[in-house]
């Protein structure tokens, strides 16, 4: 059962069987689907899988072309919609619900799979509501499959109309299976990258290839136990916006500057003049804005990560605190942890993580990362230095 | 007025345009009382060859003086127009140039400094203190006289602008007489105060409470926006909490590496005194819930600045 497309969805045994389910047997499918699960768990994995079985003669053999195609994004009749920016724009929306009147060109169904779907309501109802009518009277062959972090992040209104899919965490252990036997991991770094990441599957994999990553990482846990005085707190959150910020940059700029390159060959203008024809900068002022927003996204991505991390360091040492029989994110840093619950009661850890979280959703309500990382890391401060 | 009063070569340098605008008035003036022709080109509306037009001597002689106004914008054209003047000078003509910042139009200006062109500058007038000044000046070239109240609560009322305050100051010795008092000034602009989020926030880290929370209604009356207030604010208790921590050096070490200028150092090294961490932390703390509120998460965005000021005042007493 877990094998042919499904084979990198791990963790998810009652999902697959609901879905080979559905695949199998036409009374069991519907034209609506709503994947949920944490950052991390495999929705978009999820739902490609599930398009390559439905496409699929075989139902779902791995192997052929269509199940391939399905499965790295390139089928005719699969369309997967992701953003970069902070939101889907309605325009977006409108283009795939004309798309989705149309038959499929060489497969079963017309596939529509929109990953952020959590994005269609971030700053109105707007873009959700261009979509509802299409998502209730589909036209037959269209199957839409949409991608949320919860339920609670895409309107009601999408909700009544689509059959809900939830994902779960993965345990580690499978996660870390999975970085050994599709990335070629070692067993130790794939296991530590599985619990540091907290079955992340994406992201342990950046941890387990990339030695930065590992890095920032470490220097994010460990200003939990450096931050003093309030002038310490101030520090770390200008290191912690810092080290958001340069690794999106870093990441940035050169992708930029290629976009750059290529737009002016489009339009055919001199790349190296110094002052470029009035139609022509309009064109790189929009390539410019989109650019931006991308790469405000990105930071406040970043920093997310980042916070994730530093709450884990925290969720140990109550962890600890509390004896429960639950693994540590962290055992790499064990001592901290100890000092940590060493030094903190477990209501003031509590609140540390309730800072934390308030720091995120600050952040995401537009507040300036700095301000947000700032009045979060005063309440993190410790009563004293603790050495280690 | 004498020739060598009046010189060829006249370079009005510097962006405020009001003392580029009285330099320009007073030669122009100087122009016409020596009898020479007035000819006024800008620079963004500028046609090639005009220049050199303008600079052939007439049929009937006499001289010309020429005001090219806004070099920092000229175009390709003007530049060589004006330099191909400057490089062979005609006797009857008086060349103005203004140009304010900036890089374009470099050579132009190389070329009139080294031909010993006057230059006049005009500064920005930016700070309080350079606007007192002016203020000052004002006055005297006037002949009057003014008390520093009155200097204090004149650039309190009208400060925003430098034109506006140069109106105000001419306002008042045209329609005063004696020594101009901060009640006469009050006469004239009372009730009135223009103030930014800067100066808010100065009165929110002095401990002044009123002072902020009248300042900030006068503020977001006259159109400024809650969310820069907030920002405003945000940014003075960083630098108080960085300059607290950073402990003793020169201003100028710790302006580099804090990457503030020095005198937000000394600034900030004047409150701090006033201020306890934990103050400070109160304070931090606030001005973060206000920033979430301002920006869409409270309903009223101009209560949420005003509780921010209130505590962030009173977390000034926490000891």
């Amino acid at each position: 059962m877990s094998g042919g497309v499904w084979r990198d969805l791990v963790g998810q045994g009652p999902t697959i069987e609901t879905l080979s389910r559905a695949v199998a047997e036409p009374a069991a499918m519907t034209h609506a689907w709503l994947f949920t699960g944490p950052p991390g768990s495999g929705r978009s994995i999820a739902a490609r899988a599930f398009a390559a079985a439905l496409e699929c003669p075989g139902g779902g053999c791995g192997e052929c072309r269509e199940c391939r195609t399905a499965l790295d994004g390139s089928h005719a009749d699969v369309d997967v919609v992701s953003t970069e920016g902070l939101s889907i724009k309605v325009e977006r929306v409108r283009q795939l619900v004309q798309l989705a009147a149309m038959r499929p060109s060489v497969g079963r169904y017309r596939i529509i799979i929109i990953e952020d779907a959590d994005r269609l309501t971030a700053y109105t109802d707007a873009p959700a509501n261009a979509l509802l009518k299409a998502l209730e009277e589909p036209t037959p062959h269209t199957i839409w499959m949409l991608c949320a972090p919860s339920i609670e992040d895409v309107i009601i209104t999408i909700r009544s109309r689509s059959r809900h899919v939830r994902l779960r965490t993965p345990p580690v252990e499978a996660v870390a299976e999975l970085l050994q036997r599709r990335d070629g991991i070692e067993a130790p770094m794939a296991l530590y990258a599985a619990r540091a990441a907290q079955s992340h599957i994406g992201l342990a994999r950046r941890l387990a290839r990339d030695d930065g990553a590992r890095i920032r990482r470490h220097d994010v846990v460990s200003m939990a136990t450096r931050i003093v005085g309030v002038g310490d707190a101030i520090g770390a959150a200008a290191d912690l916006a810092q080290i958001s910020d340069e690794e999106s940059k870093a990441s940035a700029s050169e992708r930029d500057a290629a976009e750059r390159t290529r737009l002016l060959e489009t339009l055919g203008a001199d790349p190296s003049a110094r002052t470029q024809p009035p139609h022509i900068r309009s064109q790189l002022a929009a390539l410019e804005r989109e650019q931006k927003t991308r790469s405000t996204r990105h930071a406040r991505d970043m920093i997310d990560r980042a916070l994730i991390d530093l709450a884990s360091i925290y969720r140990d040492a109550l962890v600890l605190h509390l004896h429960s029989d639950v693994d540590l994110v962290n055992p790499d840093a064990l001592d901290k942890v100890r000092a940590l619950a060493g030094v903190f009661s477990a209501e003031q850890l509590l609140a540390a993580m309730d800072a934390i979280t308030e720091a995120r959703d600050r952040i995401n309500a537009n507040v300036t990362p700095l301000l947000a990382l700032e009045a979060m890391a005063l309440q993190l401060r410790i009563p004293r230095d603790l050495g280690v | 007025m004498s020739p060598a009063a009046f010189p060829a070569l006249t370079l009005v340098s510097g962006p405020e345009e009001v003392l580029a605008d009285r330099a320009i008035a007073t030669l122009i003036d100087q122009a016409r009382a020596s009898g020479a022709d007035v000819v006024r080109l800008e620079a963004t509306a500028y046609e090639p060859g005009a220049l050199r037009i303008h600079a052939s001597p007439s049929l009937f002689g006499g001289e010309t003086c020429i005001i090219v106004r806004g070099l920092h914008e000229a175009s390709d054209e003007l530049q060589a127009d004006l330099l191909s003047l400057l490089a062979a000078p005609a006797s009857e003509v008086h060349l103005v140039v203004a140009h304010a910042s900036g890089n374009r139009g470099k050579k132009v200006l190389d070329a009139m400094r080294k031909q010993d062109a006057v230059v006049i500058e005009c500064p920005a007038i930016k700070s309080d203190r350079d606007k007192s000044d002016f203020v000052h000046k004002e006055f005297t070239r006037a002949r009057r006289t003014i008390t520093s109240e009155g200097v204090r609560a004149l650039v309190e009322a009208v400060g925003q602008d430098v034109r506006e305050l140069a109106a105000a100051c001419a306002q008042l010795v045209a329609d005063t007489e004696g020594t101009i008092t901060d009640a006469v000034v009050d006469t004239y602009h009372g009730g009135k105060v223009e103030a930014t989020g800067f100066r808010v926030a100065d009165a929110v880290v002095a401990g002044r409470t009123g002072d902020a929370l009248r300042l900030l209604r006068h503020a977001i009356g006259s159109g400024v926006d809650p969310v820069p207030i907030v920002a405003v604010l945000a940014m003075q208790l960083r630098q108080l909490i960085k300059v607290g921590a950073a402990g003793r050096g020169s201003s100028n070490q710790l302006a580099s590496s804090l990457g503030m200028a020095p005198w937000q150092v000394d600034k900030a090294r004047r409150s701090v005194g006033h201020w306890s961490p934990e103050g400070l932390a109160v304070a931090v703390q606030a001005v973060a819930a206000a920033d979430a509120e301002v920006k869409g998460g409270g309903r009223d965005p101009v209560y949420a600045v005003e509780r921010a000021v209130l505590t962030v005042t009173r977390a000034r007493g926490i000891r």
